[in-house]
């Protein structure tokens, strides 16, 4: 936990100095470079930015933890409705990503190990290996062309009609989530994968076999649990990652998600925008990994049991 | 020492390659490596003489013959002003077999550096610089790649100065690691009983040593520096036009795929995953042969 608290205190500060110090003249920006010299100074002062730099980062951070997320540079209103409803967004198109890829990742990985050096395993592992290392814009791409263009199943953008029922939206979101979900797909597989290999390989389940417990059983009460530790860790961490890619695929089918709420700050310079975007990811990487320490202790004896002594 | 010197060259009599001449040996051996390593040889192909067997120039619009689909003039069709695409698919290697690999050779330069200063110090610089490292780790390189582009603005530098640095942290666990191991060795405790500087220790004494284990992290980061940089292009981040930059180019004409011009994204996509999947097949390779 406290790690993910210095990695928010490096996000903060990249984000201050990349968005606030390094590009200058935010008045002249806005305005353009026609602008009176007054007007600038005059926008510069009611946007605050002319004030000492330690100021500003304080009062913008005291600021964000009190909920007000200041003015967008473009819209000339607060951000946080923006941030939230576009955060609203990205996790509904985050969720269906995950609903879809853990189960089957994980099932992907207990079924490649059971059949260990066996063609499904290398099909499994090989295939789940070359679509992880494959850019999310380029697999999109492809599943936008074989999907929408040629086999006309799925709309080839993620923006619903209006007041579209929860099918009608997660109909718009399948195929935007199939990228996220061909990456992840690797990941999960392998570490499940291997953890399933080395539990198979354990005395305890030598032990559970051999006392003539059913095979199912074994691989359920015995196997499973032990297997699937590591890949709890990898999902959490893959968060990370997922927030990256969030960014490509919004981007990619025009969904109006945190991803592309941050691209589109950084097209246009819009700085509180940007800032309280990024800030936001990096409150959710913190509370993810939070999640998955305490999903971990719950799942593992030695961790819960050890605390309590 | 007289116990090991009786035993061991004994044993290496029977075949007296060197260590490197055998890890080529069995790289040569590795079909994965040779697969991906033949595809990675193509695009450097490309890359150096493209142009010169490019049917049409890769930059030369023809508004007449704008967005026609493939046919025996034009293999791969034509973009929205008319570029032959096969020509701009051949010399858009260029610039991403540029970049990457600067980018690449810049993280294992510095992560090399911080790995050895981590591995070799441990203690206090190790605690401060590992937790800021691992703290650096979590921030995706698209983030980091934005807020540098907003503040510093667009170009080739910026590209690689942004991927080399983020992914300088993951080499330099590597790294740090393997150093960890090797300071536990005699002849490390032999170079500080001679007084050697810590500079020397580390830089003449161990880095040597630990040589495999970056070439590999090496290989494996320029499969990924391949995705961040088609990434970032086409964000439009990365390379700018004109160049014909695969990812340069799909973001450039994706937005009429709805309109049925499949022929305008789809050759740079499949050129893409040809790179970034050969890349990997030879890094597999590598770490294969390293790990025998």
């Amino acid at each position: 936990m406290s790690l993910s608290l210095v990695t928010l205190f490096l996000l903060s500060t990249m984000v201050f100095l990349g968005g606030q110090v390094l590009p200058g003249n935010v008045g002249r920006a806005i305005l353009g470079p026609f602008a009176d010299q007054r007007a600038v100074d005059a926008l510069n002062h009611s946007l605050g930015v002319d004030r000492p730099l330690l100021t500003q980062y304080w009062t913008w951070i005291s600021n964000f933890v009190q909920g007000d997320m200041g003015t967008s540079y473009i819209f000339r209103s607060p951000v946080a409705p923006f941030v939230i409803d576009a955060l609203g967004n990205s996790m509904k198109l985050a969720a269906v990503a995950f609903v879809l890829v853990v189960p089957i990742g994980i099932l992907g990985g207990v079924i490649a190990a059971l059949n260990l050096n066996r063609p499904l395993d290398r099909i499994i592992s090989l295939g789940g290996l070359s679509v992880t290392v494959l850019p999310e814009f380029v697999t999109g791409i492809i599943l936008i062309l074989i999907f929408g263009v040629w086999l006309r199943w799925l709309p080839i953008s993620a923006a619903w009609p209006k007041d579209a029922g929860f099918f009608t939206q997660l109909y718009y979101l399948i195929l935007p989530s199939l990228p996220l979900f061909l990456v992840l797909f690797g990941y999960i597989a392998r570490m499940a994968r291997s953890g399933m290999i080395e539990a198979l390989d354990s005395d305890y389940t030598r032990t559970a076999v051999l006392k003539g417990l059913p095979w199912r059983t074994v691989i359920w009460r015995h196997v499973l649990r032990n297997a699937l530790m590591p890949t709890i860790t990898v999902i959490a961490t893959q968060t990370g990652y997922l927030i990256g890619g969030l960014v490509v695929i919004e981007t990619l089918f025009r969904y109006q998600g945190i991803g592309s709420l941050i691209f589109t700050a950084a097209r246009g310079k819009d700085f509180p925008m940007l800032e309280s975007g990024i800030l936001t990811i990096g409150i959710v990487y913190a509370v993810a990994t939070l999640i998955a320490d305490f999903l971990y202790s719950v799942l593992n004896p030695r961790i819960r049991l050890g605390s309590e002594q | 020492m007289s116990a090991l010197e009786t035993t061991s060259p004994a044993q290496d009599d029977t075949r007296r390659r060197g260590p490197l001449a055998e890890t080529l040996f069995s790289l040569m051996r590795s079909r994965t490596f040779l697969v991906g390593f033949a595809i990675v040889l193509f695009w450097v192909a490309c890359a150096l003489f493209g142009e010169h067997f490019a049917p049409y120039d890769p930059l030369a619009d023809d508004i007449i013959n704008a967005l026609a689909p493939p046919s025996s003039e034009h293999w791969f069709g034509t973009d929205q002003i008319g570029r032959d695409v096969f020509s701009r698919v051949i010399v858009g290697s260029r610039d991403i077999l540029t970049v990457a690999p600067l980018a690449t050779v810049l993280a294992t330069i510095a992560g090399t550096a911080l790995g050895l200063l981590t591995g070799y110090f441990r203690g206090l610089v190790d605690d401060v610089v590992s937790r800021i490292l691992e703290a650096f780790m979590a921030i995706p390189v698209v983030i980091v790649a934005l807020l540098a582009i907003v503040a510093l603005g667009t170009s080739k530098t910026t590209v690689i100065v942004v991927i080399g640095l983020s992914f300088a942290p993951i080499i330099a666990r590597t790294v740090r690691s393997a150093v960890m191991a090797e300071r536990e060795l005699d002849y490390v405790a032999a170079a500080q009983l001679r007084h050697e500087s810590a500079f020397h220790t580390m830089f003449v004494e161990i880095l040597p040593n630990v040589i495999p284990p970056i070439l590999v992290e090496t290989t494996v980061r320029l499969g990924y520096a391949i995705f961040a940089v088609a990434t970032l292009s086409f964000m439009g981040f990365g390379i700018q036009p004109p160049s014909p930059d695969w990812g340069l180019s799909i973001s450039s004409n994706y937005g009429m795929i709805g309109g049925g011009f499949w022929w305008t994204v789809l050759f740079d996509a499949l050129a893409i995953a040809s790179l970034v999947i050969g890349v990997n097949l030879a890094a597999d390779g590598v770490h294969g042969a390293f790990n025998d």
